[in-house]
């Protein structure tokens, strides 16, 4: 049996926070994938930070590596065939890509979780729920059988599952989605975890279930002050929880902002037109804003700016210089070179 | 909902790109070309087999000796063992083991591929239409195909070969034998076929094609079939090694190919009892014999890795 | 808005049961998912009719009696006087010139075997008299090119465009006929984000260019929004309302449509700590077995006696100007116009 507060050496203790460092930091992180058809880059250089309490919106259409950072911060991407060839991801300062895989699986699951879009497939169905709960404090927290047991009908409670005394035996497929997805999500909190990263959690549910499973997401990150990372396509989920954004294109950030800001005011061609292309009432009848053409293929990205075949501030520039992110204040990044137009409204 | 190829652990290169293959406008079976061509599994067992069927066709190419002109045999010359004249040594009547081994692959190949089309079409075709139509005409066809499922292979082929009797196995030759284990070897693929259009029925494609006013056959042909058969052809092309062995075995127990053909299989059941002063007589018909099985088994592998990467 | 011409589609009480049956052989019906329960609606020629509900509220099944892919179980849908749902062999051909659709997931919609050509081509195939042989091949690159796909592209397999061009190609195939009516299941929500506008604008230019009626069916209450003249509201294979769009989402009376667009997420963070929030509490019940009377008692928070006995109609309500299946049915704005 193993004494939960004891933390394998080298590793931060819980709740012991570094000065300026953030809870979890990834800095220039690149992973790539090594396939037949070549090697595609899925990430190039993605940095962003998460404080406890903090909602982070990670936002981004597929293909733009969203999901693998977050794998690549999980530290579960199959190697091969990715690769993560440069970067650091820091959890409480510490680089976890130097750390040795015993120490990682301290973490994983038990520091950092995650929430999957498809709970279905995520769970086992060959066990019944209160067992897979139960035995995340088995394992990790060595409860005996019946405290086991007792505190997955708790976690039951917490993620609002009617009956969680009577329906700790059923199996996952005698579930709704949305209670399957809450069952997910005791699952990954069980073990009070620092940072819960959801990918993609309610793509899969309907949008009044989807209502109730943001809901939970919020108080559970309140109550425990936890980091959350929202890995998402849609911009109304984005709006309504997160305190700031990171949007994601062809494997880079191309815009950090706090999340008012960024509605109110984008920094950057792409994050603008996604906006401007949601449909509007006042605009009804009207054709709506498209971005034209079509995502980069990840094998061949296209050169300097990813964004600069479909955008409309394009100039000869974009086409050989990666943009850097630019700072337009303390809490707003851009990666276009010319933020500063974008940013004032000029024209396209 | 996102387009996000993400679902669920265990992750895959998620977000993984469009294959970008050179040599563009390419359909799938030109794909699975492509791929097969750079699969050394593939060319080792296609050049095997293009040498065994070239064997097959022409024997006289790689034997100056016919081998079934009794006058090339010389009883004195019996069981020689391997000389410069006998590269293989000479059987029990004193004829040339490396003729005989070279002639036998005719039958070996006509079996395999006969059987593996006659039960391709014959299974292939019921599935289709077991697995399209489904209700009563799949519970019909699926009857019938466990009934002969549930006849164990060896022993079913033993029993038809011995009712059929030895003076027609003499006169129809391999159609015997291809007729004996097709019967039992249809089954096997109408279920693989059946499975393989049920899931292929469900498919959007084919709602949309319903829903152009688009009749059965056309549906069966254009969108099913060529959706479905794929497992068909992996099948075959593994079953066609496991028909050639069945062949040799059958024929080596004496209901199979009959003398005066020549045969691997009555190759190694002359050669048995004489082993221990002869081996060379059993030697080579039963490493050509492995030879053409594996070279056939490497094929369907291969076939398999290109046409459903899924199955490995 | 365009003024629109004489009704094209009558569904009137339509139904769809789906039956559930025990045993193997002897196949005895216990029961039967009631996916489609007594629907009745009118499309009038260059209209979208909006259809939005949650899984399975009924609207995908509806979707395929319309197309004729699932017979009613009981019923009418009639399409220029004729009714589809009896229509047999030479007949529904014809009629299914008429009636087209565009499906929801471009990767499983195209035949994987067949060239962009081939598949745009097939209606013409399928239905010899429209165009002759010698003519198809100009005609299916007039389609992709109507579609804004470029028609030297015609030789291509679907594996070598991308999701949105896709999509085009089953549009494409969808028009070749040049129906009247097409229903879009779900036309846009497999897309990428910055791909679903080009899309929606696409579908809006060529029912506009063809005078076409859709039947847009989506869960994505802002882009039903965008291209609906009318909207309908399904719960549990029911319409629990209809109206002009305006009428649904700005004055909803149904407190199921009220909760779905209180629980749509706005894009603008501005004004969300104190936006109306209507959470409902657990799922749909199983179309299997609906509750007695109104359908959304189970969840609703207005449920009186009335509501388990007595089935409330789709009608006009008091008070409302629209269609309403609500014993207290009221207009109340949940979502104030951005």
């Amino acid at each position: 049996m193993r004494n939960p507060s004891v933390e394998t050496q080298g590793l931060p203790a819980r709740g012991a926070h570094a000065a300026d460092e953030p809870l979890l930091a990834v800095d220039n992180l690149h992973v790539e994938f090594h396939t037949r058809q070549g090697v595609a880059h899925a990430v190039n250089g993605v940095s962003y930070s998460l404080n406890a309490g903090e909602t982070l919106a990670v936002l981004g259409e597929s293909g733009s590596g969203k999901s693998v950072t977050a794998q690549a911060i999980m530290g579960i991407l199959d190697m091969p065939p990715a690769r993560i060839p440069a970067g650091e991801i820091r959890f409480h300062g510490t680089d976890l890509l130097k750390l040795s895989d015993k120490d990682r699986s301290q973490i994983r699951g038990q520091r950092i979780a995650m929430v999957f879009q498809d709970a279905l497939s995520a769970l086992n169905p060959v066990f019944t729920v209160g067992w897979q709960i139960a035995e995340m404090f088995r394992v990790h927290r060595g409860m005996s059988r019946g405290d086991a047991r007792k505190k997955a009908v708790e976690l039951m409670d917490r993620v609002r599952i009617p009956g969680a005394k009577q329906r700790i035996d059923d199996y996952p497929h005698q579930f709704s989605g949305g209670m399957r997805q809450r069952i997910m999500i005791a699952m990954s909190i069980a073990l009070d975890p620092e940072v819960l990263i959801a990918d993609e959690p309610t793509t899969a549910l309907d949008v009044t279930v989807q209502a109730q499973i943001m809901e939970l997401l919020a108080e559970l990150r309140q109550e425990s002050n936890m980091g959350l990372i929202l890995i998402t396509h849609d911009l109304g989920v984005v709006a309504d929880v997160a305190d700031k954004i990171a949007v994601m294109y062809g494997g880079r950030i191309v815009e950090n902002a706090p999340v008012h800001d960024l509605y109110r005011n984008p920094g950057h061609p792409y994050t603008k037109g996604l906006l401007e292309s949601i449909p509007r009432v006042d605009l009804k009848g009207q054709e709506l804003y498209a971005i034209k053409g079509m995502p980069p293929n990840l094998l061949e990205m296209p050169s300097g700016c990813a964004f600069h075949p479909r955008c409309p501030y394009r100039r000869d520039e974009c086409a050989t210089a990666v943009p850097p992110l630019y700072s337009i204040s303390g809490t707003r990044s851009s990666a276009c070179h010319y933020w500063r137009e974008v940013f004032d409204g000029g024209s396209r | 909902m996102s387009n996000e190829m993400t679902v669920a652990p265990p992750p895959q290169p998620a977000e993984a790109p469009q294959p970008a293959k050179p040599g563009k406008p390419a359909s799938l079976w030109s794909d699975a070309w492509y791929d097969l061509r750079r699969n050394k599994v593939f060319i080792i067992g296609a050049v095997l087999v293009f040498l065994l069927v070239l064997m097959a066709l022409f024997p006289s190419l790689f034997s100056h000796v016919d081998a079934y002109n009794p006058a090339t045999c010389n009883l004195a010359n019996a069981r020689q063992g391997v000389t410069g004249a006998h590269w293989f040594g000479t059987d029990n009547q004193g004829c040339d083991t490396y003729s005989r081994v070279i002639y036998g692959a005719r039958v070996s190949i006509l079996v395999g591929i006969l059987t593996a089309v006659i039960t391709g079409v014959v299974g292939g075709g019921l599935g289709l239409v077991a697995g399209f139509y489904g209700r009563w005409v799949d519970i019909l066809l699926s009857r019938v195909a466990e009934i002969f499922f549930a006849i164990p292979a060896i022993l079913g082929a033993l029993l038809i070969l011995s009712v059929v009797g030895r003076d027609n196995s003499q006169k129809w030759g391999v159609w015997v034998v291809v007729m004996a284990l097709a019967l039992l070897a249809w089954p096997l693929v109408l279920r693989i076929m059946r499975a393989s259009v049920i899931s292929a029925k469900n498919q959007d494609y084919v709602v949309a094609a319903r829903a152009l006013g688009a009749g059965s056959g056309r549906i069966m042909m254009r969108h099913i079939l060529p959706n479905a058969i794929a497992p068909v052809i992996v099948t075959s092309t593994l079953n066609l090694g496991v028909f050639i062995s069945a062949e040799a075995g059958l024929s080596f127990l004496g209901v199979g190919i009959q003398a005066p053909t020549i045969s691997w299989g009555l190759m190694i059941a002359d050669a048995r009892a004489r082993f221990l002063s002869a081996p060379e007589m059993l030697l080579f018909p039963a490493l050509l014999l492995s030879i053409t099985v594996l070279a056939f088994v490497m094929l369907g592998d291969a076939v398999r890795d290109a046409l459903d990467p899924k199955l490995r | 808005m365009a003024a629109h011409g004489e009704t094209i589609l009558e569904v009137r009480d339509l139904v769809k049961h789906f039956p559930l049956t025990q045993g193997i052989v002897f196949k005895r019906q216990v029961g039967a998912i009631k996916a489609v329960d007594g629907v009745s609606f009118d499309l009038r020629r260059g209209e979208t009719l909006g259809v939005v509900g949650e899984s399975g509220c009924g609207k995908s099944t509806l979707a395929k009696v319309l197309m004729a892919l699932e017979r009613p179980t009981s019923g009418s849908v009639t399409i220029d006087g004729k009714d589809i749902g009896k229509a047999r062999g030479s007949e529904l051909k014809r009629m299914r010139r008429n009636i087209q659709m565009v499906m929801q997931d471009p990767y499983t919609s195209l035949n994987p075997r067949m060239t962009v050509g081939d598949i745009v081509g097939e209606p013409f195939e399928i239905h010899s008299d429209v165009v002759p042989k010698d003519g198809r091949r100009q005609r299916v690159q007039e389609l992709l090119e109507v579609v804004g796909l470029n028609p030297d592209h015609i030789n291509r397999y679907p594996h070598q465009f991308s999701g949105g061009q896709r999509q085009r190609i089953g549009i494409a195939r969808g028009l070749a006929l040049q129906p009247e009516i097409i229903i879009c299941d779900e036309p846009v929500s497999a897309l990428d984000v910055s791909i679903q506008a080009q899309v929606m604008n696409l579908l809006d230019r060529l029912q506009k260019e063809f005078n076409l009626a859709y039947i847009f069916i989506a869960h994505d209450l802002s882009v039903v929004r965008h291209i609906s003249d009318r909207v309908a509201v399904m719960y549990l294979g029911k319409i629990v309302e209809l109206g002009k769009d305006n009428e649904i989402y700005e004055k909803p009376s149904h407190p199921y449509t009220q909760a779905l667009l209180s629980a749509v997420p706005v894009p603008n963070p501005d004004g969300r700590e104190s936006r109306e929030r209507i959470i409902l509490q657990g799922d749909p019940p199983s179309p299997a077995n609906p509750p007695t009377g109104c359908r959304f008692r189970t969840r609703c928070w207005k449920a009186q006696d009335i509501c388990a006995k007595e089935e409330p109609l789709l009608q006009i309500r008091p008070g409302t100007d629209h269609l309403s299946a609500c014993h207290f049915a009221e207009a109340h704005d949940v979502v104030h116009a951005q």
